[in-house]
């Protein structure tokens, strides 16, 4: 306990460093993961631009990726970070990998939630003569919203929990905190601070999201 | 003149799955619907009617023939070109199909929005679409908060938003309670009358066609059976399928159970007279059975009113000498025609 307060600066900014990785990480993968999610939806069968070819690529990239345990990911995508962000380790090296990882898992939920839309009402913006683009933004988006916000709180707890692993590539964040000042130090207090953070982001992240939810689908 | 035109109109769909056949939905349909009139299409499910309805907003292609609405051929038409068509042909729905993340008034102004309508207009076009369909009150409700009618409501003025010249009905009342249905219809009646909006109506409940068609097409199998007047159709339906929808509504010639209960409780012979507007009027058929001295009982049928006119089958059980019968039968078959029921 006592080293978990001598440690307090460094808990402090480790639990910052956690919420800018992640939240960055949002943002950049949760709109890749709401392209590809559209891209998955809008090209099924009988979709808004039905096209076969197209849906078996984008199920074939999205599976692809999909099942790469996070921990090797990183490694596999380094020299794709180091051409994309520059540097292969560290915050920015993590943020970019989680965001690749991030937006293909997020695509699929944005998928499950957008074929949850009543075709009806597709169909119905189309005889008003709505374009393509403007009933995926209009009547799409809105009308799945609520799961939508769901779906997001969701990913943001998967992230919460995939970015304890950025220490690997020297990385920062509560994750690292934990293993090398709790574990590695035989100091089971300063892991069960780094966990108590953990928990008290996730719960608020989930109630927020709940909130938000249900202010949308006003139930 | 007709302002929607269908000439020769296929629809096939291709087949489902590997050894599935492609489905033939409508199947070289010729129909031209005049400027002004509310067209009825009836069939049962899986006769082809909701197909043909998406044809003539082109939500649905057609693989031959040609579609022309309002002096467009749609035909052919890119989809951009397409989408202008649609502003000027309203459509609503069975399950209404509101957006349920906007308001009542955010359900209207959409296709305001869509048409480019300037943001300034908006307020004035929809509380004036609001008081037409009698939902002024519930501008800030939201969809789940509307009862069926209510909701249907909303779908009217939705379609009506950008002053369409065709407005087209998919079983627009078919989720709807009987009272509920009547409601509805006499709003589609005002939309017609009052705005002289062409309404394409499609149903499998002939109560509806009854209510408010001027013209009644039935399908079956993808192809128009019978077409005509609503009075005609109704009066004088031809196609067995066409009988068989009229009978849900009018009574015909008692056959089967019907008339075997008939018997049980009537003695006497039972003879179906078929009255109109036209034939000798009921009065003085029934004064002639009388001074016949033929003893008679209204026991089956009865009056129907379609577009102001009236029409009817009445089955009497006739009670009395054989001759007396027969010549007062010979007697009335100068002005109507009656069927003795075997």
């Amino acid at each position: 306990m006592d080293r978990l307060i001598e440690l307090q600066g460094l808990f402090w900014q480790s639990t910052l460093e956690t919420l800018y990785i992640v939240g960055i990480t949002l943002a950049f993968g949760g709109i890749g993961g709401l392209l590809i999610g559209v891209a998955l939806y809008i090209t099924r069968k009988n979709g808004l631009l039905a096209n076969a070819p197209v849906s078996i690529a984008l199920n074939l990239l999205v599976n692809f990726f999909r099942p790469i345990p996070f921990v090797i990911f990183i490694g596999a995508v380094q020299p794709l970070a180091r051409l994309v962000v520059g540097i292969g380790i560290g915050n920015k090296a993590i943020i970019f990998a989680l965001s690749l990882a991030a937006a293909f898992g997020i695509g699929r939920i944005v998928e499950q939630n957008l074929v949850g839309v009543d075709p009806g009402v597709i169909e119905a913006a189309r005889a008003m003569g709505a374009s393509r683009p403007r009933i995926i933004v209009g009547v799409l988006i809105p009308e799945a919203l609520g799961p939508l916000i769901l779906g997001y709180t969701f990913v943001f707890v998967a992230l919460v929990d995939m970015s304890a692993i950025a220490g690997v590539i020297g990385g920062g964040g509560l994750g690292n905190f934990a293993l090398v000042y709790g574990y590695r130090q035989f100091n089971p207090a300063v892991t069960w601070g780094a966990v108590i953070a953990i928990v008290v982001i996730v719960q608020v992240a989930q109630f927020a999201g709940n909130l938000l939810a249900r202010k949308v689908l006003r139930r | 003149m007709a302002i929607i035109e269908l000439d020769n109109v296929s629809k096939v769909f291709p087949r489902a799955h590997r050894g599935a056949t492609p489905v033939s939905a409508v199947e070289d349909v010729t129909l031209h619907v005049e400027a002004g009139e509310i067209a009825g299409v009836i069939g049962y499910s899986g006769a082809g009617k909701s197909t043909l309805v998406r044809l003539i907003n082109a939500l649905e292609k057609t693989t031959s023939g040609t579609i022309t609405v309002d002096g467009t051929r749609i035909t052919g038409l890119s989809e951009r070109r397409l989408q202008r068509v649609r502003l000027g042909i309203g459509m609503i729905f069975q399950q209404f199909n509101l957006f349920s993340s906007r308001t009542v008034w955010g359900n209207i102004a959409y296709p305001l929005q869509i048409a480019g309508v300037p943001k300034d207009q908006h307020q004035r076009r929809v509380s004036e679409l609001l008081h037409f369909v009698g939902l002024a009150d519930k501008a800030h409700s939201y969809p789940d908060q509307l009862s069926g009618g209510q909701k249907q409501r909303v779908g009217i003025a939705r379609a009506l938003a950008t002053s369409p010249k065709v407005l087209l009905a998919d079983e627009a009342t078919s989720a709807l309670d009987p009272e509920t249905t009547q409601d509805v219809l006499r709003l589609l009646k005002k939309v017609n009358v009052e705005l002289g909006i062409t309404t394409v109506v499609i149903t499998h409940e002939m109560e509806v066609v009854k209510s408010i068609a001027d013209r009644v097409v039935v399908m079956e199998q993808g192809r128009v059976v019978e077409d005509g007047s609503a009075f005609d159709v109704f009066a004088h339906p031809k196609h067995p399928t066409t009988k068989r929808f009229v009978g849900t509504l009018v009574a015909d010639v008692p056959t089967g159970a019907t008339l075997e209960a008939l018997r049980a409780n009537h003695p006497g012979r039972l003879v179906t007279l078929a009255f109109h507007d036209d034939s000798l009027p009921q009065s003085r058929a029934f004064a002639e059975l009388a001074s016949s001295g033929v003893e008679f009982e209204l026991v089956h049928g009865g009056m129907e009113d379609v577009q102001g006119r009236s029409f009817g089958n009445l089955t009497l059980a006739l009670r009395g000498p054989d001759d007396a019968i027969d010549s007062a039968l010979g007697r009335l078959r100068v002005g109507l025609s009656a069927t003795e029921v075997a």
